[in-house]
């Protein structure tokens, strides 16, 4: 057994020999941060007493949903026959919206730990940055952990994971996050397994950036990797894709609190503060050089965060609009991925489409807007970007329904995933009549182990991103897991659905589908709607419509009584108060035409029905 | 009339005075006592109302001891209003509601309105009713309510049809009714009979049966209810567990419309929206009172008052209302004293559903504005609206609630 290094190497004099750069791919729930926190203690660089459960997962969205957000690095000494090495863990986002941000969290490292529960076995997302891991050429340490449960199935999994990656099963190691079991073994093995990083020490810097965080205090944090060369304080720095320069203010690295130091170099993770207010001007991916002596070639692998679904988010009370635009431009100081633009909506009113990464994104970004910024808000049904182009060859790309051209349309294209399906093989007739239901092509399907399937399909983005993961959810008993990442474009028969109450369009729940599947949305829609919209004075017709052809049609008779046929002495307050109470929910009343729509049905027949706390727990 | 559930409002002071806002402008409004008995033979399975079986109460919440605590409560007020600089005022209308009065001797009930004209006297040609249940009187009671000086008596009939009134758990005989009629009429008093429609399981013939039967006992008054399905009755608990069908408004409506037709046929007009009277003198000067912003004073476990914009209402076990008055306190269980707004919102609420109306030129602008919508809606009377009064049409009488909304807008 190793004990705790005696001396910490010192940064921006660290020899690269002894660095070991790694990060841990797992899924939600597997316990990386447990085993993350385990580690800090274990080597010392957080006191007992300072230890909050998960140390490193800041925000409070993340801890109560048990999901890391945003990636960090933190340097933790370790000492192995003698040596003190420095190491650096990379903490890496677990979800499938953030796989880009987990690719160059993948760059920085040399190494991985692929961190299984023992009694649940791989999941499709660990699967999929596995994958990505391999593809980078990192050296992979697969460890099961909460082998201290019951349920723990430590033979079976391990034969799992050697099957994957190649290796035996009696070389996976065996931990428990929860009670420190075989921590330090495994602190041991990524000094003596993984290799240390390589660069050239006199050659212009270049680093790479994984992170970037806003901080009220100290403006936009940026976490690099050196790859060639150093940075040193007072620098003036040069970001690579945009020419953009700055100061550096401070240098340093985390542990896990921020340290400022003299430097770093070829091989060292830590921070850099420029002053930036804008994650925008730090970009995931980047190349940082410097000024004075600039790198000719970029690192590979950059691109921008490109929105994948989009949705109307829109503050229950207009009153608010201002409010939900202050909290936008506050939170995209902190979310490159982060696109929007006003948009007016008849039947809403005014507020944003909004672009996202994914569902959870999305969900996360409205729970944050909401929580942080006190609004109630109502999110339009998830779209994706459609490309269509018209008979006179004019191109454009649609992210909501409304902007739908009604005029000759040539070919319409929409954006493609390739999605990867891991569930027990008992489920497999479900899943595939699920896919096949989403117009879905099925790629491929590898066995993991006897009783455990790799499912792969292509599939249009539009047809997961609503509830397709609930249903998969329902149909697999809980067990299946999906991954998925775009994959092109294709062209499709597609149209718009526009809901019409009274003659009237409301542009909220217009949808385009595929042509097969329009009948069925204006059926639900127009049946929703009826149950949902109270009896007015008058009879109102719900259509559902392609252009100007009708394809479903509901109707909402007319109320006839409206009046409390008592109204003695006793009544009197009882029935005052309940006027009162109506005058207050005719303020949440949209008007459509003559229509009056509660708040409450748009919010309905826009929703699926479970709470997106479920949806994110993938 | 008290219904089940007391609203939340204000805590009332055990002494009973009145805010100084009670007192302005009373001499110009009528004052009028409502008298409630909370005794019933059975509990009927859609009432909401605070009554009690004769064997559930004892001490002076007991049938028999009751008179003697509701005269307390006469007594009571009295003071509590001359204590708050309310002026003498006679009683221009009584009337007894439960319950089911008649489940106390008729010497009971003229010795409770003896004690009120007692203090406060009665005007010329005042008002005074009780409502009665077919089954509990006599051609004598009816006499000695007359001869106490009862002017009027109402019965709950509800309908003619015997498996409605089973699901109503009524347990008169549908006979007996016409009986009752002709021994009230014999007694010189003003009949008015009660009907419910659209009890589940009520057909529109059976409703028609009902109203034809109701109006060949020609009485001076018909009120026409669409029952309610008031929360925590055996017959809210009956629908949601699917034994009877829920009510339903449109069958509710398409009622009223026929009710209506025949009543008026049968030369009754309405003057609220669900109360037609045979000549305007037979109209419930009473219930007039409550719609009209009057002053009353409800005696009475769970019974609701109001005196120039404060209500309140009395606590509603019974024996809780008898320990109250034994002690001397209030029997008030809370009370709300209305703002101008308020008062104002009450007043649209309450006098749009009377055939008299409600004057367009006391409303501000916004609701003086809607008037116009709701006359081209077919909801108000053109030629009443263009004269200066809103009154209901038939159309409007059915959207009664929806035409005040609007007028609060």
């Amino acid at each position: 057994m190793s004990p705790m290094a005696r001396t910490a190497p010192v940064p921006a004099a660290t020899d690269p020999a002894i660095i070991r750069n790694f990060c841990i791919i797992a899924h939600i729930d597997h316990g990386k941060s447990t085993l993350a926190d385990r580690m800090l203690q274990l080597t010392g660089v957080v006191q007992q007493r300072d230890m909050k459960a998960q140390y490193l997962d800041r925000m409070d969205i993340e801890r109560e949903r048990g999901i890391t957000i945003k990636s960090q690095a933190v340097r933790i000494p370790w000492e192995v026959d003698g040596t003190s090495y420095c190491l650096n863990m990379i903490d890496t986002p677990g979800h499938v919206d953030f796989t880009y941000e987990v690719s160059r969290s993948l760059a920085a490292c040399e190494g991985a730990i692929l961190l299984v529960d023992a009694a649940q076995g791989i999941e499709a997302q660990t699967l999929a940055n596995l994958y990505l891991a391999m593809e980078n050429n990192l050296t992979i340490i697969p460890v099961l952990n909460k082998i201290d449960l019951p349920a723990a199935q430590p033979e079976k999994y391990a034969a799992e994971l050697a099957n994957l990656i190649g290796g035996r099963p009696e070389d996976v190691l065996q931990v428990s996050g929860k009670t420190g079991m075989g921590v330090e073994a495994l602190l041991d093995q990524i000094v003596r397994e993984l290799p240390a990083p390589v660069g050239d020490a006199n050659a212009p810097a270049r680093a790479m950036i994984f992170d970037s965080v806003y901080d009220t205090y100290r403006g936009v944090v940026t976490y690099v990797r050196v790859i060639d060369g150093s940075l040193s304080p007072r620098e003036k720095i040069q970001m690579m894709s945009t020419r953009a320069t700055h100061e550096l203010l401070e240098i340093g690295v985390s542990s896990p609190e921020p340290h400022p130091s003299k430097g770093l170099g070829v091989g060292e993770v830590g921070y850099l503060i420029t002053g930036v207010k804008d994650v925008r001007q730090s970009k995931v991916g980047d190349t940082v050089t410097t000024f004075l002596k600039p790198a000719t070639q970029a690192l590979a692998g950059y691109h921008d965060a490109k929105p994948m679904v989009f949705s109307g988010l829109y503050p229950m009370d207009g009153a608010d609009y201002p409010v939900l635009r202050d909290a936008l431009e506050k939170l995209m100081l902190n979310d490159a991925a982060l696109v929007y633009e006003p948009e007016t909506s008849a039947a809403l009113g005014f507020g944003f489409r909004v672009g996202f990464l994914g569902l959870l994104h999305l969900e996360i970004t409205r729970e944050r807007l909401e929580r942080e910024h006190n609004l109630d808000l109502i999110s339009t049904a998830p779209n994706v970007e459609y490309e269509v182009t018209l008979e006179d060859k004019k191109v454009m790309r649609v992210t909501n329904p409304s902007e739908y051209p009604s005029g000759k349309i040539a070919e319409v294209r929409e954006p493609m995933v390739a999605a990867t399906i891991l569930a027990p093989t008992e489920f497999v007739g479900a899943i595939m009549e699920l896919c096949q239901s989403r117009r879905g092509i099925l790629g491929g399907m590898d066995y993991l182990s006897e009783d455990r399937v790799e499912i792969r399909y292509r599939l249009p983005l539009a047809e997961i991103v609503f509830d397709f993961f609930d249903i998969l959810k329902s149909k697999t008993r809980g067990y299946g897991s999906l991954d998925w990442k775009a994959d092109g474009e294709q062209v499709s028969d597609l149209v718009k659905v526009d809901i019409l109450l009274q003659g009237e369009q409301v542009d909220a729940f217009s949808a385009i589908t595929h042509r097969d599947k329009a009948y069925a949305y204006g059926v639900m829609m127009t049946g929703k709607l009826r149950e949902l919209i109270p009896r007015q004075q008058f009879e109102v017709p719900i259509q559902a419509a392609i252009g100007a052809r009708i394809i479903a049609r509901e109707s909402i008779r007319a109320i006839r009584k409206d009046v409390l046929a008592k109204c003695y002495g006793g009544d009197i307050s009882r029935k005052r108060k309940l006027l009162e109470k109506q005058k207050e929910g005719k303020k949440r009343m949209k008007m459509v035409g003559r229509v009056e729509v509660p708040q409450e049905a748009f919010i309905a027949a826009l929703t699926t029905g479970e709470s997106p706390k479920d949806k994110s727990k993938k | 009339m008290t219904p089940g559930a007391l609203p939340l409002g204000d805590p009332a002071p055990a002494d009973g005075l009145l805010p100084g806002q009670a007192a302005a402008g009373a001499v110009d409004r009528a004052f009028g006592l409502y008298v409630h008995i909370p005794f019933c033979a059975v509990r009927c399975g859609y009432c909401d109302f605070n009554t009690y079986t004769a064997t559930e109460l004892g001490g002076g919440a007991s049938q028999d001891a009751y008179g003697g605590t509701a005269v307390r409560e006469v007594e009571f007020a009295a003071r509590a209003m001359a204590a708050s600089g309310l002026p003498e005022r006679r009683l221009s209308t009584v009337f007894f509601g439960g319950g089911t009065p008649t489940l106390l001797a008729a010497g009971e009930l003229t010795r409770i309105l003896g004690a009120a004209v007692g203090r406060w006297g009665l005007e010329d040609g005042a008002e005074v009713t009780t409502e009665a249940n077919p089954d509990s009187v006599t051609r004598e009671s009816l006499q000695e309510l007359a001869d106490g000086g009862f002017t009027r008596v109402s019965f709950g009939m509800q309908s003619a049809v015997p498996h409605v009134l089973k699901v109503l758990d009524r347990t008169h005989s549908p006979e007996r009714v016409p009986q009752a009629v002709a021994w009230a009429r014999e007694a010189g008093l003003n009949v008015s009979v009660d009907l419910i429609y659209g009890t589940p399981g009520e057909s529109v013939a059976d409703w028609e049966t009902s109203v034809r039967t109701a109006l060949s006992y020609e009485p001076d008054h018909i009120s026409a209810y669409s029952l309610i399905v008031e929360e925590g009755t055996k017959l809210a608990a009956q629908i949601r567990r699917g034994q009877v069908p829920n009510i339903d408004d449109d069958d509710h409506a398409v009622k009223y419309e026929l009710a209506d037709a025949l009543f008026q046929e049968a030369g009754l007009s309405w003057y609220e929206v669900s109360n037609w009277a045979r000549t305007p003198g037979d109209a419930c000067r009473h219930n007039l009172a409550y719609w009209r912003g009057d002053d009353w004073w409800g005696i009475g476990p769970g019974a609701h008052s109001h005196v120039g914009g404060v209500r309140w209402w009395n606590v509603k076990h019974p024996t809780a209302y008898a320990n109250r008055l034994d002690r001397g306190e209030s029997p008030a269980a809370g009370r709300e004293t209305l703002d101008p707004d308020t008062r104002e919102l009450e007043r649209v609420m309450l006098t749009s559903r009377l055939s008299e109306g409600l004057k367009i030129g006391t409303l501000g602008p916004s609701a003086r504005h809607a008037v116009a919508g709701l006359i081209a809606a077919e909801l108000v009377d053109p030629v009443k609206a263009f004269h200066g009064t809103l009154v209901l049409t038939l159309k409007g009488r059915l959207l009664g609630d929806a035409v005040t909304r609007a007028l609060l807008d």
